[in-house]
């Protein structure tokens, strides 16, 4: 018998529960937020449990789905997680893999942040499981996202077919009690089984493929129905019925149930949003005379429905089309839906919450100030990253999507080139987890197309944002083991580079000096694309922070309290001590990194004890 | 019991921590508990704000003015999270300056055992010892030896019992 045991999960951890639980053998992530826990909290109940997988921080959503895809056409279970911004990574993967089906349950996690809290979108990617034609879980809580990964599997195998699972941010970063199963340790043998009409299909055979598909899709549709959660014993005055799906519907529920109006009105909740099953749709539309769809954060649900003269939701505008559905929005959705009297509310009075910084310590900071110095009229693309928080010290101009950054240097050095009015210094910033991502085909490009910028990539050895998983630098593998290292040096020279500087950030005049040697060359006959390695490694690492020199900072009597370093460096541990009129030291806060000694005009940060 | 408490503070002062130990503390008396946290961006020295609701919930998230129990890690954050906190609800803020809450220096006695970093269970000792929330005190040791990492789990305890202790003889009004 299997034994079992409550615990608290946070969603993410569930669903990584569910997955080991289920016998998945392989799966493969990027980090993003709000994903990024199902991979580690695997890699972690694999080594606690001693369970035999392949897991793997892939170099991007890409290559982990297709690693992961593998698996399954081998005959095993397998797994993908990302933030839905990466399933547009993976998008050209997933729209041929549906196609040629599966063989081994294959689960597409692909998480959304409807807000958005960390991303730069609110896609729905449910409506890319539609779009690529396969079906999509939406689970409203963490214990149901860790059973419908068992029904996804099941689901998976039954049809051939890749399956998604798309929690929201809401449900990943949820924690709840719940019950876990034994796991039962399993040998799943694997073998490639040749069929070169399905897995190497030429386009007359994917014309089949997509009949096949097709086919599935009206099969697992027509058993897409769903009852209401309660019969109503007191019908509501009006005839109608809220269909709700993800964590809006735990919203609803709960609202409902403090105005007393559960046994009152149809709720039904909508599991596998796509495909629904048309009989469904069709007698929802007889049955009511209003209905209301709740539903993060594009209509999947509702652009199903054929008949939307009954319907009350996003594209009639009754529905917000943006953002979160937070419980006070759906409640006033509620009171207008139902007509129930609106009771007075005080009104609400919300300050103004502190935004993000980097770290005190943090090498970015270093860089951005260095870079602000050296050249401040050039313009500034940047990534995805902590980094993207240069944004406060004006040294980030864009940010559009991973590894974008250097195209886009190179699109603008492009079109300034056309005309003959000079080309502006264009600096470059980049992560170095960004860089394996997708940031090196940007490289290849610019040099091919003689492009001339400055790439500053801020090597910290990890990938911070996300919970300092290891780079390919570093070549520490999900397990912990150690994989072979790829190094960032050698991989820019064989990119055809001939102006590569390395530099410890912290050494801001150091790195001044080559980034206006980087700009000499960018413009002289010979130039091109000029690359300067930043690198020091995250501060938010203990180890670093043990083995790195902490100096004990003081402000001295100089300190005009002109604000310079607060403006331009914005240490959240240098704090304005305003009975004072001058800066002072947060000790607190401070970790000693003795950068901004070379920050301050008048040199009023010193090291105590002075150097 | 049930029991809706939001965590108010700043990105890297042991919000996470707080909300995880209250949870823990939930499942331990059996009760049903649901949280939501915000993790990414935020967490980098910006607000913010866990929800926990405590018997029964589906839902993560708390409305504004339905919060029974808030604790600020940071008194900065009391203007713009405050309008979570019902009008017969609680408030425990990190804070020397008095107001229309229960106050404790909650950074300076942590800063006093040793780190800065455990003034959210100093906060946490003093609400326990005013008896405001859902659990009790045997729970939440019990919850510290279980996922206090080895080399903490003593500073970690000390830092609940110097809030208890404070419970009920500070310069509060309410």
């Amino acid at each position: 018998m299997e034994q079992g045991t409550y615990k608290i999960l946070m969603g993410n951890e569930a669903i990584a529960r569910g997955l080991i639980e289920n016998g998945c053998s392989v799966a493969a992530s990027y980090p993003g937020t709000p994903a990024s826990e199902i991979l580690s909290s695997l890699a972690q109940m694999a080594k606690e449990e001693e369970v035999k997988m392949h897991l793997e921080w892939s170099i991007n959503e890409k290559a982990a789905f297709e690693i992961s895809l593998s698996n399954s056409y081998l005959g095993s279970r397998s797994a993908v997680s990302m933030k839905q911004v990466g399933l547009n990574v993976a998008l050209d993967s997933l729209m041929s893999a549906a196609y040629s089906g599966v063989r081994g349950g294959f689960i597409v996690v692909s998480a959304d942040d409807p807000g958005p809290y960390s991303s730069q979108t609110e896609q729905d990617s449910r409506f890319l499981a539609m779009f690529a034609k396969i079906p999509v879980f939406d689970p409203s809580s963490p214990q149901e996202a860790k059973e419908m990964v068992g029904e996804a599997f099941a689901l998976s195998e039954e049809f051939e077919i890749p399956v998604m699972l798309r929690p929201t941010t809401r449900v990943c970063h949820a924690r709840q009690n719940l019950f876990c199963y034994g796991i039962q340790k399993r040998d799943v043998p694997v073998s490639f089984r040749r069929d070169p009409n399905r897995w190497a299909a030429t386009p007359r055979f994917r014309y089949f493929l997509h009949r096949e598909l097709n086919k599935k899709l009206e099969r697992i549709a027509v058993k897409n129905f769903y009852l209401p959660i309660r019969k109503p014993t007191h019908p509501f005055a009006k005839n109608g019925c809220i269909l709700a799906s993800g964590v809006a519907f735990a919203h609803v529920y709960d609202l409902l149930e403090e105005l007393d109006l559960l046994d009152q009105i149809s709720l039904y909740q909508i599991k596998i949003p796509y495909p629904l099953s048309k009989e469904f749709l069709e007698d929802l539309s007889s049955t009511y005379d209003e209905i209301l769809i709740l539903e993060e954060t594009y209509p999947v649900i509702e652009l199903q429905m054929v008949d939307r003269r009954k319907v009350m939701g996003k594209l009639n505008k009754f529905v917000p089309e943006e953002g979160e559905l937070s419980p006070e929005i759906i409640r006033d959705l509620l009171v207008k839906f139902l007509n129930l009297p609106q009771e007075s509310q005080k009104p609400i009075t919300k300050g103004m919450e502190k935004g993000p910084t980097l770290c005190p310590g943090c090498p970015h900071r270093a860089s951005f100030f260095a870079i602000r110095e050296a050249l401040p009229h050039a313009i500034y693309p940047s990534d995805i990253g902590c980094y993207t928080l240069g944004l406060n010290l004006k040294a980030v101009d864009t940010v559009l999507c991973m590894g974008a950054s250097i195209n886009q240097a190179s699109g603008f050095y492009h079109s300034f080139a056309l005309q003959n009015e000079g080309i502006p210094t264009i600096v470059v910033t980049i992560g170095d987890s960004t860089f394996y991502h997708a940031g090196i085909t940007g490289l290849i490009n610019s040099v091919l197309h003689k492009a001339r910028f400055i790439l500053v990539i801020m090597d910290n050895f990890t990938t911070a944002m996300t919970g300092n998983q290891a780079t390919p630098e570093i070549g520490l593998l999900a397990d912990g083991s150690q994989g072979f290292p790829i190094r960032l040096r050698d991989l820019i020279t064989a990119c055809g580079i001939r102006f590569l500087k390395e530099v410890d950030p912290y050494s801001i005049h150091e790195l001044i000096s080559h980034l206006k040697e980087a700009e000499k060359y960018c413009s002289s006959p010979e130039g091109g694309v000029a690359v300067i390695i930043a690198n020091h490694p995250c501060v938010l690492e203990k180890k670093v922070l043990r083995e790195q020199k902490r100096y004990q900072m003081e402000v001295s009597d100089t300190c005009t309290g002109c604000g310079y370093c607060l403006e331009n460096f914005e240490c959240p541990a240098i704090i304005m001590n305003t009975s004072l009129e001058r800066v002072e030291i947060d000790k607190n806060l401070c970790i000693g990194c003795g950068v901004c000694r070379e920050v301050c005009p008048l040199g009023a940060i010193t090291i105590m004890g002075g150097q | 019991m049930r029991q809706k408490i939001a965590i108010s503070g700043i990105g890297g002062q042991g919000v996470l921590f707080l909300t995880r130990i209250l949870a823990e503390a939930a499942l331990f008396q059996n009760e049903e508990v649901i949280t939501s946290e915000i993790h990414g961006m935020a967490m980098r020295g910006g607000s913010v704000i866990s929800h926990l609701k405590v018997g029964g919930f589906r839902g993560p998230l708390i409305r504004p003015g339905e919060v029974d129990v808030l604790f600020f890690l940071e008194e900065g954050n009391l203007s713009a999270h405050s309008y979570f906190l019902k009008n017969e609800g609680v408030a425990y803020v990190n804070t020397m300056k008095p107001g229309n809450y229960r106050s404790i220096e909650a950074t300076k006695i942590a800063i006093e055992i040793g780190t800065p970093l455990v003034a959210n269970l100093v906060l946490l000792g003093y609400a326990l010892g005013e008896k405001s929330l859902f659990c009790s005190e045997e729970s939440i040791n019990f919850v510290l030896e279980k996922i206090s990492p080895r080399d903490q789990l003593k500073i970690n305890q000390r830092a609940l019992m110097m809030g208890i202790k404070r419970s009920g003889n500070t310069r509060a009004i309410r």
